[in-house]
């Protein structure tokens, strides 16, 4: 690498609020393409904390439920594309779920692009860096979670 | 039909589960609490040289892991994954009495494994190990961000020791191999992985979707540099698989439906109907002495008339045929999408052969192998996408593979290259190379299909060898002659008096009187317009995966690149596994290859995929769900759900509940995910674990 890029990542001054955004990904598709990411050095905002599961179809709606009681910013959760899920269909399953919650969302008034399900395959890091990216920049224009508000 | 039977080593017909250790079944009892003693975790944090230390500071991290809850002991060294680092961990849980490890380094799909050897050596179970990703998922994409990839790590730590603080003990689970291989694709790839497996001794299933073996290299005139006859060096291959007691050849034959997992694949073969029976197909049915023994009578009495595909369309072929007189089985097959089953066949084969069966209709076949290689090979770029080029617009513009046939002696000129719009020889031939490869309008292939340039010299070499006078002009973007002796035939092509001009052509524009063509570029090094008058055009196309690679690596579970070229393992590293154990790629369904290139990946190949069969077993990791039974309602939700069938409802006390069977469970976690009473333990991605590293992320830690 040449000339250091322009890091992706908004200037923050001390103690301003970041975003605390939980991501949930595959074994086989989101998490490799994370990785492969790391070894295109693609660069993208550190606001996003991963929890590795081996399938999107292993995701209880609950996590999702309980990482937003808990405070979080946002959710993505990823997986594979349709079609390629390594355990056959259980994107299908899980994506099934993932709507549900959306509406859950939706209908307790939390705004439901909090929460967003993506598929990114093992070869797509270039992708994986963008939908982070796009990720953050959707959280940061929300702002704090109205959530941690309330429990406050 | 259950050919399985034949195989010469029989696997046990019994599927029973080994389970390693004798004291699972009670390690596994106190499970669903947590373990009971306080968790006393390790932490160890890898410098990876500067890939980690040169993003962020992990004398702070270090320091901020000793407050994390639960954490008994945290180090750091240069390079964890080395032997002192493994030793440091080693010596660490001894001496601290740790009952988990967190490694904080490179991703989980690298050194688990390592990490994994190295708790198993410090006396703990190997299950109870964690890793935080910080290089592939934080340093090396936060490289400019200090701050941010610092506290990112010390969040990814905490979660990870939250996790660690509640694994168990786990046993893999090892399961008898099955003692047998297949290949699917049976070109020169699958051939050579065929023939290696059953040298070493295993029963392989070849399967090949074409009535003949030998792939496209049985298609090529002459193979580079060398200059041999590649029918000449192919055959002798061919009449090998088709001898070989250890190999069973399936062609015509598709895969239909794969099942099961490394070490017990069981595999669906689709025979599709041939319309003509083997010798020993006749013999089964009571025809002594009968079946097709390719005498060609039926041929010359067939009245349908159809383009020969193996001759590129440029050649006739019968209803019934066969592709070329080298095939291998020498058996004709009928083309029932043509057939009109006028009966003229079954009565030139006469009553005593009995060859044609007119009804014939797909069989399925049921086998049974432990590991499957596929090599499902590639097909032409559809070069007529590139419209300026006029490819099936102008009738002297042809692919490179119509070059081969009809340079080739066996081909439909006997090896006399004419022009086809008037069977005249060519005196000036132009070679357009990257004819649709490292293509980014979005029209053609991103990628560069690596054998082109090679064959273009090639093509150039032979029409200088055939015809006197001839003027060769190669059209080039780079010349990639990178193999052993490459470049030598590239300066020896120069020597012939090849023309090259280097520069991508815009366009090429025929002359309606003289069918002739003019080849427009900038020739690039002169920095000038060229306006070339030619007699041919020969597009050197690209390549890419064969038309059903999508259908063939979804039945196995293996993933594509974004190409549609299957994706190996590791690039460098596992080029031919791929991520479902037990099933490998050799030859160029993995990405572009030459011949050389394609039989090494297949001797590869064969290689990996006889280590589990010779090994005898595999170890399974041990993620299978278990069902907490005090928990369970016996709704049967999860039935529904397990797309393998792992999961029944069984009577136990009187009650209803789950039951797992553990050889079918793979650990997806798909019924974890959903059950509402949370009945179901998913083994190393618990419930309680998870949460437990959602609440370390949001809850804990406040830095």
């Amino acid at each position: 690498m040449s000339a250091p890029p322009e890091s992706p990542a908004p200037k923050r001054e001390p103690g301003e609020w970041k975003p605390k955004i939980l991501g949930v990904l595959c074994n086989w598709c989101s998490y490799a393409g994370a990785d492969l990411a790391g070894g295109g050095r693609i660069q993208y905002p550190p606001d996003v904390r991963v929890v590795r599961v081996m399938c999107t179809g292993r995701i209880d709606a609950l996590f999702v439920l309980k990482a937003f009681a808990d405070g979080a910013d946002g959710v993505l959760v990823s997986g594979c594309h349709f079609g390629d899920c390594h355990y056959l269909e259980g994107n299908f399953k899980g994506a099934k779920r993932m709507f549900m919650v959306k509406r859950l969302m939706k209908s307790i008034g939390l705004d439901d692009r909090r929460f967003r399900m993506t598929f990114v395959s093992a070869s797509e890091g270039a992708k994986w860096g963008a939908v982070i990216t796009d990720v953050v920049k959707t959280i940061n224009e929300l702002g704090p979670s109205p959530i941690k508000e309330f429990s406050k | 039909m259950e050919t399985k039977k034949e195989a010469k080593h029989e696997a046990p017909a019994k599927q029973e589960v080994k389970t390693q250790a004798p004291a699972a079944k009670d390690a596994a009892a106190p499970v669903k609490t947590g373990p009971s003693e306080k968790p006393r975790i390790g932490v160890f944090i890898c410098h990876c040289g500067t890939n980690i230390a040169g993003s962020m500071d992990i004398e702070a991290v270090g320091e901020y892991s000793k407050t994390i809850p639960n954490v008994a002991y945290v180090d750091n060294y240069k390079y964890m994954c080395s032997m002192p680092g493994q030793a440091v961990i080693n010596k660490a849980i001894k001496d601290n009495k740790l009952t988990g490890v967190v490694v904080a380094a490179c991703s989980p799909r690298l050194h688990e494994p390592t990490f994994r050897t190295a708790t198993k050596e410090g006396g703990l179970n190997p299950f109870r190990f964690e890793m935080a990703n910080i290089r592939e998922q934080n340093s090396w994409v936060h490289m400019h961000d200090q701050e941010g990839a610092t506290d990112k790590a010390k969040d990814a730590i905490r979660i990870a020791v939250a996790k660690a603080s509640l694994l168990q003990d786990l046993f893999p689970k090892a399961v008898p191999v099955e003692h047998a291989a297949m290949v699917v694709g049976a070109g020169v790839a699958g051939m050579q992985a065929a023939l290696d497996l059953a040298n070493a001794g295993i029963k392989t299933y070849l399967i090949e979707s074409q009535p003949t073996i030998g792939g496209r290299m049985s298609q090529l005139d002459k193979t580079f540099p060398t200059l041999d006859c590649s029918q000449c060096i192919l055959t002798p291959k061919m009449v090998d698989v088709g001898r070989a007691a250890n190999i069973e050849l399936m062609t015509y034959s598709e895969v239909d439906a794969v099942e099961g997992y490394i070490g017990n694949f069981d595999v669906t073969i689709r025979k599709k109907a041939r319309g003509v029976l083997t010798p020993a197909e006749a013999e089964a049915r009571g025809i002594v002495g009968g079946g097709c023994n390719g005498c060609g009578d039926c041929e010359p009495v067939c009245p349908v008339i159809k383009p020969n595909e193996f001759e590129v369309g440029m050649k006739p072929r019968r209803a019934i045929y066969i592709s070329h007189p080298q095939v291998v089985p020498l058996i004709y097959t009928i083309d029932f999408d043509s057939c009109i089953k006028c009966g003229l066949c079954v009565t030139a084969c006469g009553p005593e052969k009995k060859a044609v069966d007119l009804e014939a209709k797909d069989e399925f076949v049921k086998v049974k192998v432990g590991t499957a290689i596929l090599a499902t090979g590639y097909d032409m770029f559809p070069v007529e996408k590139k419209t300026e080029w006029g490819y099936k617009k102008f009738e002297n513009v042809i692919s490179s593979l119509e070059f081969e046939r009809l340079i080739c002696a066996s081909g439909p000129t006997s090896g006399h290259l004419v022009r086809p719009s008037d069977g005249e020889t060519p005196k000036r031939v132009a070679f357009v190379l990257c004819a649709g490869s490292r293509d980014n309008t979005g029209n053609g292939k991103p990628y560069c299909s690596r054998f082109c340039c090679m064959y273009s010299l090639k093509h150039a070499h032979q029409i200088y060898e055939k015809i006197p006078g001839v003027q060769a002009y190669l059209f080039y973007m780079d010349i990639r002659s990178f193999g052993k002796m490459y470049e030598e035939f590239y300066y020896r092509i120069q020597d012939e008096g090849a023309k090259f001009i280097r520069g991508r052509v815009a366009n090429i524009l025929e002359d309606p009187k003289t069918k002739n063509l003019h080849v427009h570029t900038d020739d690039t090094l002169l920095n000038r317009p060229v306006d070339m008058e030619v007699d041919l055009v020969v597009l050197a196309a690209a390549v890419q995966p064969k038309e059903d690679t999508n259908r063939t690596r979804k039945l196995f579970g293996v993933s594509c690149s974004m190409d549609g070229w299957l994706l190996e393992a590791h690039p460098k590293l596992n080029p031919c596994g791929t991520t479902t154990a037990g099933v490998f790629l050799a030859g160029v369904c993995q990405g572009p290859k030459d011949i050389p290139d394609t039989v090494a990946s297949a001797e590869g190949a064969a290689s990996a995929a006889s280590i589990p069969i010779h090994k005898g077993e595999v170890e399974l990791e041990p993620y299978f769900a278990t069902c907490i039974e005090e928990r369970c309602a016996g709704c049967g939700m999860c039935i529904s759900l397990c797309p393998y069938s792992a999961l029944a409802l069984v009577e136990k006390e009187g009650r209803t509940v789950m039951e797992v069977t553990e050889a079918k469970c793979k650990g997806c976690g798909t019924c974890g995910g959903f059950c509402p009473g949370g009945a179901i333990w998913m083994n190393h991605f618990a419930t309680p674990q998870i949460v437990a590293q959602i609440d370390a992320f949001l809850l804990g830690g406040e830095q």
